[in-house]
C-alpha cells in the first residue's frame, strides 16, 4: 500500500499510513534507500515527514515518493538493546491497581516483552517503544509530574519509555535503570533508534 | 585565545547551522534562529562557513577577549563599543588584547551575532556546536564569567571594505507560507483569514516559537491528531485558535494541526520580529 502525500512546504512532505507498523516498514524502505537531498526522515505515529535540503531535491524525489511502498517491518532492525530494570516505581501499585494484576504479575509482563523502537520524540533520546502487553494499557496519570528523574521507566496508552533527562512528564513510573540511553559524550549519543528492538531485565 | 563573558544581555547562546539530519533521534535542528546574519557574520570575518558566533537577544552582551582579535556584530543596526569607542556594525573591527567589546541594545528588530575570527570553538555534538533550548543540549546559555575558547585563526582573509546590506526589520514583517499537511482541518475560511489578517508578535515567543496574537483560525475537524513531525517554518495552530511558527528550537514532534509552512527565506524576517512587532503571511 503507498502512503498519502500531504504538502509539508517548499521542501517537506508527510507520508501518512495506517498504522505504526506501516511506518516502521516504510522508514526501513526510506533508510534503505535515502532519497537523493534529503535531509531529515521523522517517523512518528502514523506519518513520515520527509524534508529536503531544497524545493529542487524535493521536487526530484516526489514521483518516487508517491510510488513507495513499505518494506517489512521486521526488516526494520535486528539489534536488541538490554536494559536492566529495579521495579520500584512511585506508579506501580497504581498500575497494578488499573489493571487488576499483582504487581509481580506487572513486572513479569512488562519485563517479558521484547519491545520495538517506533520513533523518538519529546526530547533527545526519548524512545517510543511499542509491543507492550495489551493487559497494560493504561492512561496517563491524572496529574503530570512536574519532574521525572532521568532514567525512570515509564508506560502509557500502547508506549513504553525511558526518561532520557530530568523532565516534567505524565507517564506511569514502573522503575529505573542506571542505562544512559542519551549520552551526548558517546559517538551515538542515542542509544535507541528507529526499528531496533529493546528488552527490559529485571533486576 | 578565550574570551570571557561579562554581561551576557538579555540572553545569549552559541549558535552555528544546526543539526539537520538527526530528527529520528528527537534532536532538531537548532542552529542560529536569522541564518541570513550569521552566514553575514562569518562571510565578514572569512570564518568557515560553519563556524560558531554567539547569538544574543535583545541587546546587552559585553565580553573581554584575552588576545588581540578581529571580530564582527551582524543583524539589525545596534550600538556597539570596542573599549568605549564605538565601532560599525556589519563590518570588521579590531579588539585589542584585553580589549571590552559592548553591544547596545537594537532600536528595531531582536537578535544580533556576534563572531569572532576564528569562531567560537564549544564543544561539537552531532556536528554542532548550537544551543538547543527545547531539546537541553549544547552549550548552556551563556552567564556572566563564563570563558568561551576561541578556534585558530583561518587561512582565508576578512572580506574588507565589501558594503554589505542593512538588515532593519521592516514595519510589517512579511511571511511568505505554504499549505501545511494538515490544511484541511480548518475551515475554507480559515486560509483567507491567515493571508488576510494582521498578526502581532507576543512577549511568550522564544527560539522555540513565535506565537501570535490577531484573528482565529476556526477548525473543521474535532479530534486529535497523533504525533507527528515538525520541522522549522511550521504554523501550528493550538485549540486557542492563533498561530504558533516554529523557529530555531522546533521540536522534531508535535501534535496540534499545522496550517502553514513558512518558506525559508522568509525564516530570518520571523526571528528579528520581536513583541509587539506586527506580522503579515503571504501565499508562496
Amino acid at each position: 500500500m503507498t502512503p498519502t502525500v500531504l504538502p509539508y512546504g517548499e521542501r517537506a512532505v508527510l507520508l501518512e499510513v495506517g498504522s505504526i507498523d506501516e511506518v516502521l516498514g516504510l522508514y526501513a524502505a526510506l533508510r534503505a534507500a535515502p532519497p537523493s537531498g534529503v535531509e531529515d526522515i521523522v517517523p512518528a505515529a502514523v506519518t513520515v515527514l520527509v524534508s529536503f535540503v531544497d524545493r529542487q531535491a524535493l521536487g526530484d524525489a516526489l514521483p518516487a515518493l508517491r510510488r513507495i511502498e513499505a518494506a517489512a517491518p521486521e526488516q526494520a532492525g535486528r539489534e536488541v538493546a538490554r536494559i536492566p530494570v529495579t521495579y520500584d516505581g512511585a506508579d506501580l501499585q497504581d498500575v497494578a491497581t488499573l489493571t487488576g494484576l499483582p504487581v509481580e504479575e506487572v513486572v513479569a509482563i512488562h519485563s517479558g516483552t521484547e519491545y520495538t523502537v517506533a520513533f523518538n520524540g519529546f526530547s533527545p533520546g526519548f524512545a517510543y517503544l511499542i509491543g507492550l502487553d495489551d493487559r497494560l494499557r493504561v492512561p496517563r496519570r491524572k496529574t503530570p509530574r512536574t519532574s521525572v528523574p532521568a532514567g525512570s521507566v515509564a508506560m502509557t496508552g500502547g508506549f513504553t519509555a525511558v526518561y532520557p533527562r530530568r523532565s516534567p512528564g505524565g507517564w506511569q513510573l514502573l522503575g529505573r535503570t542506571d542505562t544512559d540511553v542519551w549520552d551526548g559524550a558517546r559517538a551515538e549519543p542515542a542509544l535507541l533508534r528507529p526499528g531496533m528492538r529493546v528488552r527490559f531485565e529485571a533486576r | 585565545m578565550s574570551i570571557v563573558i561579562l554581561a551576557p544581555g538579555g540572553r545569549t547562546t552559541v549558535q552555528d547551522r544546526g543539526r539537520p539530519g538527526n530528527a529520528y533521534l528527537g534532536v532538531g535542528r537548532s542552529g542560529a534562529a536569522d541564518m541570513r546574519a550569521y552566514a553575514l557574520a562569518n562571510r565578514i570575518l572569512g570564518n568557515p562557513a560553519g563556524a560558531a558566533c554567539l547569538e544574543t537577544t535583545l541587546g546587552g552582551l559585553s565580553l573581554r577577549s584575552s588576545r588581540s582579535a578581529w571580530m564582527t556584530v551582524t543583524g539589525p543596526t545596534v550600538a556597539v563599543t570596542v573599549d568605549g569607542l564605538p565601532v560599525g556594525v556589519r563590518t570588521a573591527f579590531f579588539v585589542p588584547h584585553g580589549g571590552v567589546v559592548a553591544i547596545g541594545v537594537p532600536e528595531r528588530g531582536m537578535r544580533n551575532y556576534l563572531a569572532v575570527r576564528g569562531g567560537i570553538d564549544a564543544p561539537l555534538l552531532l556536528g554542532s556546536r548550537s544551543t538547543d533550548t527545547l531539546g537541553g543540549i549544547g552549550p548552556d546559555p551563556l552567564r556572566k564569567g563564563d570563558v568561551l575558547d576561541v578556534g585558530d585563526v583561518p587561512d582565508e582573509p576578512p572580506a574588507g571594505h565589501d558594503v554589505f546590506p542593512a538588515t532593519e526589520p521592516p514595519d510589517v514583517t512579511e511571511l511568505v507560507v505554504d499549505r501545511g499537511p494538515r490544511a484541511d482541518w480548518f475551515t475554507d475560511a480559515a486560509w483567507s483569514v491567515l493571508l488576510r489578517g494582521r498578526y502581532v508578535v507576543t512577549p511568550d515567543s522564544d527560539r522555540i516559537g513565535v506565537r501570535l496574537d490577531g484573528p482565529h483560525l476556526e477548525r473543521c475537524r474535532d479530534g486529535e491528531l497523533p504525533s507527528e513531525g515538525l520541522m522549522q517554518g511550521a504554523v501550528q495552530i493550538p485549540p486557542i485558535g492563533t498561530p504558533v511558527c516554529f523557529l530555531a528550537d522546533t521540536p522534531t514532534t508535535g501534535g496540534y494541526p499545522v496550517l502553514a509552512v513558512v518558506r525559508r527565506a522568509s525564516l530570518p524576517d520571523l526571528a528579528q520580529a520581536r513583541p509587539g512587532h506586527p506580522v503579515r503571511f503571504r501565499a508562496g
